[in-house]
């Protein structure tokens, strides 16, 4: 019972912190006044005097869509350099040397493009210089530009006969000074107020209550008797020669709490640990959990209300947010009863997976203190929105588990998506769905007053489809790359699956994984680098291209011939034509991966 | 071209600006305050006692004497971290098992077997999952209530204790849910092993 409790308190905080912040959003990006303007304004002013840009300017979709690029090829070079050169830079309390070039590139490409797919383990691959001064930044500027790509398009419904969009510097100011740095500064300090680490102090070491014995060649002696005075190691009374008696565990340290914050709240999903918000350290209990996971979907969620705002028509953003939220309550619900019931295996004679007293269910790659409800509710949380971070390991979920939190990835990343991204993705969608629907019916497909005409298709169509484009070519090529299955870490169909679900996590910029998959080599670091550029650069500039030329149209007025693009007809035709393309697109490869694992061991 | 020469040095300020407010400012800024307000939690919550650290709060250990509480399965990781001197420092990660496998279930009786002969007084009641499963980050410093309960009596006879005693022990290192709601109730297994010791009171 409490479980359900959970998690519909889980959904409702969400819909109450996302409204206002919706409003706060809209209020912002026109420049108007809000409760934080007289100490925010100054500083924005005072960086568009250094910048000297003109507060007003008006870019062509072209123009933005080339500031974006440079923008974003800036940020990837500067990331790329800033992790071959941190061994011989300040800021590297551990001593850690430069990062390998075919990882480097792919960090890079996966901060720079909002997915943050982690091929290296933070703890002892990058230096706090490194952490703060690249993971950090990128962390905000590629959220901001997917919240400022949305605005151009908001733009493009909103003008009438003009090919201005707005600038992308303003708007990347606005989002940067008004909306994610403030609000993290508060997250942060929760975060560290609930547990979280926050220091610039080298790793630190504690001692074992236990100590463990390992033996020259490095493995784990069982069963042994430690004399920590004579320093011998006994195993069934023999003396093992040169065993290494362990009494100290590593305890990482570094400026967490901020960026956890950010990757969170930008749907990055970087983790500053190996293990991501699974660990203790980067999110030690519920409190912290609660923060953490609601920071997934809030702005996602608030921008469907600010695009409603925006275009004045507010049911239009409830429509939409309402086919997002019926998505993800769907996802969520499987992936909860299908963790809970856990596997035979696991199930077996002398387990107990009751609820008594305990989470039960299947709790392996799972924390204690977030149990089923709460690890559950994450993975749904974070693969709707292209989030990526997790609480729990998606490799050791159920098989049915498993693959919604793939297929939320597959969809397109459009249920809450990324900031920004989700949104403008969905609203690809919702044009291919008015021009459907319009054929179906006979009459001429128009959104919010505007005409849709074959140039925006064709842009709708392509932003639509990069991501299933991306990750079955991707991940077609890498099933025969033979070195590929070095990589599983399980065997027969789990090992597809984790494969398959790393190219739906580079193609959908989520950047989650089915982690037993070693993604650090270079075929699938160069790949996955490659194929995160592809799905983020592409629809960007679609979405531009559909933005500059809606505002180039003039208004037409709603007749009795339009469809209404805001009643629960066209969220149920939205979210039928969302789950059309992905199924068709993906039922093949799932049936290979998770459902063949569930036919074949689960019944 | 004359667009990105007209771009590209605005893209290149307005990056160095974003770089000092969002990588330099505003990590120090959360810095500052942390060290300010929570210095214990914002240095990772050690327990240390008379100037010894005997284990942070939050990670997890592996035990296995009778005299112990047991914590979830950990996979331990004893080749990545070494101290200054270039001794072997513990660290644990997850399995990344699949939970539908022939091997898996195999793994899972292996360890149900082992609990068992560990645990006579509890005959054949059913093992809680926590005790059999490897946790999220390797690191799990917590089990469940349940799991703490099924190894009352062996730590009770291992220390020549009462498990009234014991029980009272778990009670000390149990944390409710979050507001009553959120979360699990959970059993801080590294407090309730200092306790058996006498480390901690």
């Amino acid at each position: 019972m409490s479980a359900v409790i959970q998690y519909i308190l889980y959904l409702a905080v969400l819909i109450v912190l996302a409204i206002p912040l919706g409003a706060y959003i809209k209020k912002v990006m026109d420049g108007e006044k809000t409760f934080l303007s007289k100490i925010l304004t100054p500083c924005e002013n005072a960086v568009y005097k250094v910048m000297r840009v003109d507060k007003d300017e008006q870019m062509t979709w072209k123009k933005y869509a080339v500031s974006v690029l440079i923008f974003s090829g800036i940020g990837l070079v500067f990331l790329f350099l800033l992790q071959l050169l941190q061994g011989v830079l300040p800021g590297n309390p551990q001593g850690l040397s430069g990062v390998k070039w075919d990882l480097s590139f792919n960090t890079a490409s996966s901060f720079v493009t909002n997915t943050n797919w982690q091929a290296y383990s933070g703890e002892s691959t990058l230096s706090y210089l490194t952490q703060a001064l690249g993971l950090t930044v990128q962390n905000f500027v590629s959220a901001a530009t997917g919240i400022a790509v949305l605005f151009a398009l908001i733009r493009g419904f909103i003008k009438v006969k003009t090919d201005g969009l707005g600038s992308f510097w303003v708007d990347m100011t606005r989002i940067v000074i008004h909306i994610l740095i403030p609000l993290n500064l508060v997250i942060a300090l929760c975060l560290v107020g609930g547990g979280v680490i926050q220091n610039l102090k080298g790793a630190d070491t504690v001692s074992l209550v236990e100590p463990i014995a390992v033996s020259a060649d490095g493995e784990i002696l069982e069963n042994a008797e430690i004399d920590l005075e004579a320093g011998t190691v006994t195993v069934d009374g023999k003396v093992v020669e040169d065993a290494e008696i362990v009494t100290e565990q590593f305890v990482p340290m570094g400026p967490a709490a901020s960026q956890v914050a950010i990757k969170q709240t930008g749907t990055n999903g970087g983790g500053y640990m190996g293990v991501n918000s699974a660990h203790p350290l980067e999110n030690p209990n519920a409190f912290t959990n609660l923060i953490e996971m609601l920071s997934i979907l809030l702005i996602p969620a608030a921008l469907c209300f600010t695009f409603g705002k925006a275009v004045k028509n507010k049911k239009q953003g409830v429509a939409i947010f309402m086919a997002m939220f019926i998505c993800l309550a769907l996802a969520l619900g499987s992936i909860a009863v299908s963790e809970q019931l856990a596997t035979p295996q696991l199930a077996q004679d002398g387990v107990n997976i009751s609820m008594t007293d305990q989470a039960g269910g299947n709790m392996e790659g799972k924390e204690t203190r977030f149990g089923i409800a709460t690890s559950s509710t994450w993975a749904a949380f974070t693969t709707a929105a292209s989030n990526g971070s997790v609480n729990s390991m998606h490799d050791s979920y159920t098989p049915l588990g498993g693959m919604v939190t793939m297929l939320l990835m597959q969809l397109g990343e459009v249920i809450f998506g990324g900031v920004g991204c989700g949104l403008y993705g969905m609203l690809a969608f919702a044009i291919l769905t008015v021009f459907i629907a319009g054929l179906m019916v006979g009459r001429t497909p128009e959104f919010l007053g505007k005409k849709i005409e074959p140039y925006e298709m064709k842009w709708s169509v392509l932003v639509c489809l990069a991501t299933p484009i991306a990750i079955l070519i991707g991940s077609g090529l890498a099933a025969i790359v033979p070195s590929v299955a070095d990589s599983l870490n399980n065997g027969g169909a789990h090992g597809f699956s984790e494969m398959l679900y790393t190219y739906s996590s580079a193609g959908g910029n989520n950047g989650s994984a089915f982690a037993g998959f070693n993604a650090n080599t270079v075929f699938l670091n160069i790949s996955l680098g490659l194929v995160m550029l592809f799905v983020r650069f592409l629809p960007i500039i679609g979405t531009l291209a559909i933005a500059g030329s809606l505002a180039g149209k003039k208004k037409i007025a709603t007749s009795a011939g339009t469809l209404s693009t805001t009643n629960a007809m066209f969220v149920f035709l939205l979210i039928f034509i969302v789950i059309l393309i992905g199924a068709l697109s993906f039922f093949p490869a799932l049936a290979l991966g998770p459902l063949a694992e569930f036919f074949s061991n689960v019944i | 071209m004359k667009t990105i020469k007209n771009i590209l040095p605005k893209a290149a300020i307005i990056f160095l600006i974003f770089t000092l407010f969002c990588g330099v400012l505003y990590t120090g800024v959360v810095t500052g305050f942390a060290q300010l307000i929570f210095p214990d939690k914002a240095n990772g919550s050690i327990i240390e006692v008379d100037g010894k650290k005997y284990g942070c709060e939050l990670l997890g250990q592996q035990y296995t004497d009778d005299g112990h509480m047991w914590g979830r399965i950990m996979n331990l990781d004893v080749s990545t971290f070494k101290d200054k001197n270039g001794k072997t420092l513990m660290y644990a990660a997850p399995s990344n098992l699949s939970p539908a496998s022939d091997e898996y279930k195999a793994l899972v009786k292996e360890r149900v077997e082992k609990l068992r002969a560990a645990n006579p007084d509890m005959d054949e009641t059913a093992i809680p999952v926590d005790l059999v499963t490897c946790s999220g980050s390797g690191l799990d410093p917590h089990i469940s209530p349940a799991a703490a309960e099924y190894q009352v009596a062996r730590i009770a006879k291992a220390n020549n204790m009462s498990q009234d005693e014991v029980r009272t022990i778990i009670d000390k290192c149990t944390d409710g849910r979050f507001l009553g709601v959120f979360g699990e109730k959970t059993v801080n297994v590294l407090k309730v092993n200092l306790m058996l010791d006498g480390i901690l009171k």
